[in-house]
């Protein structure tokens, strides 16, 4: 285990940000810390950098006990959301910065910073000023200054989250090839769980300064520990007592298949390749379908129509415990 | 932001007291330490010392001194000329920097120079400046030297950047929308200038006014060749204090002193509550 | 560059009111600043250079003149360190009465430069003040020397370096700060290599504006320098000294040198600003 996390709690004021949270980070996988904002995963993280002090707990990095340690004996590597890169730097400067300190021989830096300006594709840019490339760019520059130091483990905070959403998905499916090449410990922070899903190996999640569920992106969304996961990995409706994802159910109409709940189907709404078919069951809840738009044409449905909901086999649920809490976690529309 | 903000005068460091920031580590904490011992050495201790070298007399000799008549005629003076001056800058202060951010001409950048000039120039000088044109042998054919006049004059040449410093920059990052808004709804430009931009004007008007009286009620050197210094007359009460202190009568200078301290310590007060207001309107 | 597209937006019409404005605001700082000063300048060469060389010859004065150097020149350096090194602590730390220490550091913009001068001598002072007999038996004059003179000129500029510090390293946060301590700068490495680059330019502010004020202080000079005739007499002194002894050239010479560094400062600041906003 690369990082071993131990009963970390950390307060700020009256707010609680952690609150004895364990967690161990594997060797040389790429793992996210997936939450809220406000949850403490950014805290965690600036944590394990030494960038914040925990108030109880223990932090190790690769057995050595970091918990005392300053930042810059951690040998870890930091990207912030924000950049942070060094205005009056050029981007090779930049680069160079952590080799500088370390002093090590002039040609050594050239070649590590050659390499890895290579590596994140600036090499053109070299003498350029960070105020002269784009926000992908500036972030690529980041992420290359970080590993010149050859960190024990890569953080990157929330890295992406301030680039727009082309660039975004663009610079997602890049750290996932360069974590594929280099191979380094590396934790990132993200609110979005598409991105953890995406490019993580191991997802931690976590909420309210606790760490709600850790394990791959299939285990989470198979088998999610609780209602909190379960929402915020997805969209989710309500079928009974029981929270379900809307593409997991299926519809039949009168005459078909006479299992399931029956209802009348409400409102049909059309997102794209996606039909949304909202049913109200004789109970009175109101159900949220999603069909594809084949599945949709095939059962010839519409406003009115008669039908019975079913949830498909093996598929995830977890039980609702309070109506009140699903206002507070993302709802259908917000994860569109 | 082209204005040259010469003068620290606006009312910066609004942000810099907020809360957050780091605990102290061990060098912080020692460079804290030496900071506090030299400010102290510097400034706390010897501003305590007037306020105790004051209050030796008890309070009925600090009231005997200030009530004296002519050290009386100095402090009403001072502070009615600076308050005389202060409402005089805050109309052409405001004017100028509206002039200066919404207005572009020829030899705007002149200006922009010229009004920090009363905050580089020493204060001998600035009264020398001004006693060559208002004084004997004036090119206007006027003479104020030696008058009350003399005193206003001085005073609103060495607080003419203060308003103007202050109010500048936040004229300059009014969302003009806000405005055009204003005006797509009906209301004439005066009104407008009313009911939008001096309200939010306003803190940035009132911390420029403090400071800008606060020099005024202060001010010595400008006044020296220009005044005269004549007792009851254009006395001010920087000349009585100095007067005091060259008669070897430190109590004295120290009684009118303190009155002048509590002047800036008001100052000081009323400036945190502004920033303080300016802060929780974001 | 934030004015000019203000002024467009908000001053399409080209009415009369603004050329009244403008007008009037012209005219106020011509007859409050511009004429004055320029006469000051005329004075001083009313006898072409006459007057600038009777001064320049006069070693009172140049002894004077240099003193000012001195003096303002130790008095930036010290407001400079201590200003950089207070900013940092304000901006970065938490620390119990920060809040009040933030408003004293204003305290000498609004003091009186006497009540200055006086509170020196009280404590400072040789004969009777707190800690003056005490420093001057370990042989160390303040008042009515070179030491109190520095002491008033630090405490008439304190704020200056401060107050342009303080905006711009809020302004660039300690996201950089935090970053090259994560690759492995030490505390001095990361002040001298990314602090410092980051604040250059208020730190120059400062350091021409407390120029500017530090050559032309005054009141508070006078009050603890004694005035001593070649000894503690600086370049401000020399003008009150030359001008009341009815020598009228020789106190516009000397206000012309003085004036014309003032507006160089000036100049200096307004030319480099508008740099840093590019």
């Amino acid at each position: 285990m690369s990082i071993e996390i131990v009963n970390v709690g950390k307060r700020f004021g009256d707010f609680v940000a952690l609150d004895e949270v364990s967690v161990s980070i594997p060797s040389g996988r790429l793992t996210a810390l997936l939450g809220p904002s406000g949850g403490g995963k950014s805290t965690l993280l600036r944590i394990v950098a030494g960038l914040e002090r925990a108030d109880t707990g223990k932090v190790e990095i690769e057995g050595v006990d970091a918990t005392g340690l300053p930042p810059q004996k951690r040998n870890v590597g930091f990207v912030f959301q924000q950049y942070a890169a060094f205005k009056h730097l050029s981007v090779r400067r930049n680069v160079a910065f952590g080799l500088e300190i370390r002093k090590r021989p002039k040609d050594e830096i050239r070649r590590r910073v050659d390499e890895l300006l290579a590596l994140v594709h600036l090499e053109q840019f070299a003498d350029r000023l960070p105020a002269q490339l784009s926000g992908g760019q500036r972030q690529r520059m980041a992420l290359a200054r970080a590993l010149a130091v050859e960190p024990t483990v890569l953080l990157l905070d929330e890295p992406f989250g301030a680039l727009d959403a082309k660039v975004r998905k663009e610079l997602r499916d890049w750290l996932r090839r360069l974590h594929d090449e280099v191979h380094v410990t590396t934790v990132f922070v993200t609110h979005d769980q598409e991105e953890a899903l995406e490019v993580a190996d191991e997802i931690v999640v976590i909420n309210d300064g606790r760490v709600e569920q850790i394990g791959s992106p299939d285990e989470l969304y198979d088998r999610p520990a609780n209602e909190f996961v379960m929402r915020f990995l997805g969209p989710v409706t309500q079928l009974g007592d029981q929270l379900v994802r809307p593409h997991d159910l299926q519809l039949s109409t009168e005459g078909g298949d006479q299992a399931g709940l029956p209802g009348r189907v409400t409102r049909v709404t059309r997102i794209g390749f996606e039909i949304r078919v909202e049913v109200t069951a004789d109970d009175g809840q109101t159900v949220t379908v999603t069909l594809t738009r084949n599945e949709f044409l095939a059962l010839g449905i519409q406003a009115d129509s008669a039908v019975r909901i079913r949830l498909a086999p093996n598929s995830p649920t977890t039980t609702a415990t309070s109506p009140a809490q699903r206002a507070a976690a993302p709802s259908l529309a917000a994860t569109h | 932001m082209t204005s040259t903000t010469l003068v620290p005068d606006r009312p910066a460091g609004n942000r810099r007291s907020a809360p957050g920031g780091l605990p102290l580590t061990r060098v912080s904490g020692l460079g804290l330490g030496v900071a506090m011992v030299w400010f102290s050495l510097l400034v706390l201790i010897p501003l305590a010392a007037v306020a105790v070298t004051a209050s030796q007399g008890g309070w009925s000799g600090f009231w005997r001194t200030v009530t004296n008549e002519q050290t009386a005629a100095t402090i009403r003076l001072t502070v009615g000329t600076a308050l005389l001056v202060t409402l005089v800058n805050i109309v052409m202060g405001t004017l100028i920097a509206w002039v200066l951010v919404r207005d572009r001409f020829f030899g705007k950048r002149a200006l922009e120079i010229l009004i920090d000039v009363p905050f580089a120039l020493p204060t001998i000088v600035a009264g020398l400046v001004l006693l060559s044109l208002y004084g004997p042998g004036s090119p206007l054919g006027v003479n104020i030297a030696n008058t009350r006049i003399a005193v206003f004059l001085a005073f609103l040449f060495v607080t003419l950047p203060f308003i103007v410093r202050t109010v500048q920059p936040v004229l300059a990052e009014l969302d003009p929308e806000v405005e055009e808004a204003a005006a797509s709804l009906g209301s004439s430009r005066y009104t407008t200038f009313r009911r939008i931009v001096l309200p939010s004007l306003t803190p940035a008007i009132a911390a420029g006014a403090a400071l800008s009286f606060a020099r005024a009620v202060g001010e010595y050197g400008s006044l020296v060749l220009l005044s005269g210094n004549l007792p009851m007359r254009t006395e001010v009460a920087s000349v009585r204090i100095l007067s005091s202190i060259e008669n070897d009568n430190p109590d004295s200078a120290a009684a009118v002193a303190v009155v002048l301290l509590a002047i800036s310590l008001a100052v000081i007060v009323v400036l945190d509550a502004i920033q303080r207001r300016v802060m929780r309107r974001g | 560059m934030a004015d000019r597209s203000i002024a467009a937006r908000t001053q399409v019409g080209r009415r009369p009111g603004r050329y009244v404005l403008r007008a009037v605001v012209t005219a106020y700082l011509f007859f409050l600043v511009a004429w004055p000063l320029y006469l000051v300048g005329r004075n001083a060469f009313a006898d072409g250079f006459t007057n600038l060389n009777d001064i320049l010859g006069d070693p009172d004065v140049t002894h004077a003149l240099r003193l000012t150097v001195v003096i303002a020149v130790t008095a930036v350096v010290i407001n400079t360190v201590f200003g950089v090194g207070i900013s940092i602590l304000l901006v970065r730390y938490d620390f119990p009465g920060k809040r009040a220490l933030n408003a004293l550091l204003d305290m000498p913009l609004s003091v009186s430069p006497i009540v200055v001068g006086l509170a020196l001598i009280l404590v400072y002072g040789g004969r009777d003040g707190w800690f003056g007999p005490t420093l001057e038996a370990a042989g160390l004059q303040i008042i009515f020397a070179v030491p109190g003179m520095v002491l008033a000129t630090v405490f008439v500029a304190l704020p200056l370096v401060i107050r342009e510090v303080v905006p711009i390293l809020q302004e660039v946060g300690d996201e950089q700060e935090q970053a090259a301590r994560s690759l492995g700068a030490n505390a001095l490495q990361t002040f001298r290599r990314i602090t410092l680059p980051s604040i250059k330019w208020g730190v120059i502010y400062g350091v021409v504006l407390s120029l500017a004020r530090s050559l032309g202080e005054f009141g508070a000079v006078k009050v603890v320098s004694g005035n001593v005739l070649g000894e503690t007499r600086t370049a401000t002194l020399v003008v009150e000294e030359k001008y009341l002894n009815f020598d009228k050239g020789g106190a516009y010479a000397t206000a012309f040198l003085l004036a014309l560094v003032a507006v160089a400062c000036i100049i200096v600041v307004s030319v480099l600003r508008p740099k840093e906003d590019r």
